[in-house]
């Protein structure tokens, strides 16, 4: 009997073919946004003109690079001190859930565990509405009754900071709790026996006990805030970050290679933080 | 530590929690739910009714839309199941160690790649002038530029793509658990491929199924992204009329009662789903 007549294993190679084509599916639109960066010519497509890095380095119209196209430079810098403001923020309030979660003993605990995880099913639409109207409401209360303009409850980067708080700080809560959740309390009780107190165990045994999950927490907030798109569109003013520029430039101008090139600065900078925060989860399990 | 200091402790921890809990997600989704039931009867002046839902179900557009979206929804999340299974499956049970984390890590690269950049790709290859039209007719299979995007299934392929490793995570987690000998016991017993699958792996695996199933359901129900840049204007998504009616229109009151509905509408339907499975919440997602 020859091999290609073996029934089991052509069935095995079609899995395994399968599985193959999976990844290719995987791959596909990546590649595709990225590879474009490097097209010579003004339109993401093809066919191939030759490389070039016009797309990111090019300094006048019509090929305009990234990294001197004012407008996507300055989406970034907003992007990034957004991003770096929720992962601050939702780290310092994942770490104190983490431990009012793992252990404390308090009424209707279960209930508010609920709560915890339930901003994770919200659509990031409806919670990008839900802060829109109640920080309007509280700025116009204020307005009508006391004639106080309150400014950062309108549209703009703190009510988008805020919003994308609401769901990432979810996120870094669950990643803190379980690195918690293996911390041996003998440690901490060792230390209380050697006569240190509450808040040195904290500082010197707990807390470094769980860096690695907090600074993991904390690139994995700002991955998601950097990409939030749903919730920063209810949510912003005047000052875009790149995903609303990046958006808008799909929606309206129609697209030049140019986005292929933040595509790929972006999927760059993805894969770094990725690689990052892997090698921490090595060094955790020593 | 005594008493005094303990009740401190959960009060200075309890804080945040309550802050944020209550100032972003309760009180904000009590809002719109108020906001709903608002009616405009003149300039500044608001009476409380049902007259922005009752809008909803008097325009079929409207209703029709939501429906669209459930049934979208409920096909992509299947369609998921049942690309991701066979997936799931050989990461779990058949791949080589090695390659198993290999290829798990492969699976959440689109996770580390925003939602925009993945949109982005897949108009790339997809459009008349995409690489997929382009390539087709290099090789001579169509004549003339063909349009792949701004359609149904367009919107399907990229929706899948960006919920995928939403149903692949749970399905190995839970695959990995099965002990290999229950579906040697099954062949042993005289059962065929279909009948392992069908009556051991599968029923085994029915808690990774649902909390995947949920998730994927939800993220796909409440996206935005994905089908107006994938489906253009036909996409004709229920988040679309929700960013309409608030940004567009800037009828808060509709955009709010839409919202609800979108909330309810999708909660019920998950909640459908786990009395047709006859699996509870606790007893899925909690699991995975």
């Amino acid at each position: 009997m020859t091999n290609t007549l073996d029934p089991v294993r052509f069935l095995r190679s079609c899995y395994t073919g399968y599985v193959v084509v999976f990844f290719i599916y995987l791959a596909a639109p990546l590649i595709a946004a990225g590879i474009f960066a490097f097209n010579d010519s003004m339109f993401p497509a093809l066919p191939w003109q030759g490389f070039t890095l016009d797309w990111f380095f090019n300094d006048s119209e019509p090929k305009l690079g990234m990294f001197h196209d004012r407008r996507l430079i300055k989406g970034l810098m907003i992007s990034f001190w957004i991003a770096l403001l929720v992962s601050a923020l939702s780290i310092f309030v994942g770490t104190c859930n983490a431990f009012l979660f793992e252990r404390m003993d308090f009424p209707f605990k279960n209930f508010c565990y609920i709560l915890l995880v339930v901003p994770l099913v919200i659509p990031g639409v409806i919670l990008g509405i839900a802060i829109l109207v109640f920080a309007s409401d509280i700025a116009n209360g204020f307005e009508d009754n006391w004639g106080i303009d309150l400014e950062f409850l309108r549209p703009g980067l703190i009510l988008v900071v805020l919003g994308q708080f609401s769901f990432v700080t979810t996120i870094t809560t669950l990643v803190i709790a379980a690195r918690l959740k293996k911390f041996d309390i003998e440690l901490e009780e060792a230390a209380l026996n050697l006569g240190a107190s509450r808040m040195r165990i904290l500082r010197t045994v707990t807390l470094p006990f769980l860096r690695p999950a907090m600074i993991g927490a904390g690139i994995v907030a700002f991955l998601i805030s950097f990409e939030n798109f749903n919730t920063t569109l209810m949510l912003v003013g005047s000052d875009a970050p790149l995903t609303i520029t990046m958006y808008d430039r799909m929606a309206k101008v129609g697209s030049t290679p140019v986005l292929n090139a933040v595509s790929f600065f972006l999927m760059v900078g993805s894969f770094i933080l990725a690689l990052l925060s892997v090698v921490l989860q090595k060094g955790e399990k020593v | 530590m005594n008493q005094d200091s303990k009740r401190l402790a959960i009060i200075l921890l309890f804080a945040p929690f309550f802050l944020w809990i209550v100032c972003l997600i309760v009180l904000p989704h009590l809002g719109i739910f108020v906001l709903s039931l608002k009616e405009k009867i003149g300039i500044g002046q608001y009476q409380y009714g049902v007259g922005n839902y009752a809008e909803f179900f008097l325009e079929p557009i409207y209703w029709n839309t939501l429906l669209r979206t459930a049934v979208m929804s409920i096909f992509v999340t299947i369609v998921t199941l049942i690309i991701g299974f066979p997936i799931a499956f050989y990461i779990a049970k058949l791949a080589k160690k090695r390659v198993k984390a290999g290829l798990f890590l492969l699976c959440l690269i689109p996770l580390w790649v925003s939602d925009l950049v993945r949109s982005f790709g897949w108009i790339v290859l997809l459009r008349e002038t995409g690489i997929i039209s382009s390539f087709l007719q290099n090789i001579g299979i169509i004549d003339a530029p063909v349009e792949f995007l701004y359609n149904d299934v367009a919107v399907v392929v990229g929706l899948v793509y960006t919920v995928m490793l939403f149903m692949i995570v749970p399905l190995v987690t839970t695959l990995e658990g099965m002990d290999d000998s229950l579906v040697e016991a099954g062949f042993n017993l005289g059962g065929s491929r279909l009948t392992v699958l069908r009556r051991i792996i599968i029923p085994y695996a029915m808690p990774g199924i649902v909390t995947g199933c949920i998730v994927v359901f939800m993220l796909t129900a409440g996206s935005y992204l994905t089908p107006i840049l994938l489906g253009g204007k036909n996409s004709q998504w229920f988040t679309e009329q929700i960013y309409d009616k608030f940004i567009t229109h800037f009828n808060w009151e509709a955009g709010a009662a839409f919202g609800v509905l979108l909330l309810v509408f999708t909660s019920l339907t998950v909640w459908l789903g786990l009395r047709l499975t006859g699996q509870t919440l606790s007893s899925t997602v909690a699991k995975g």
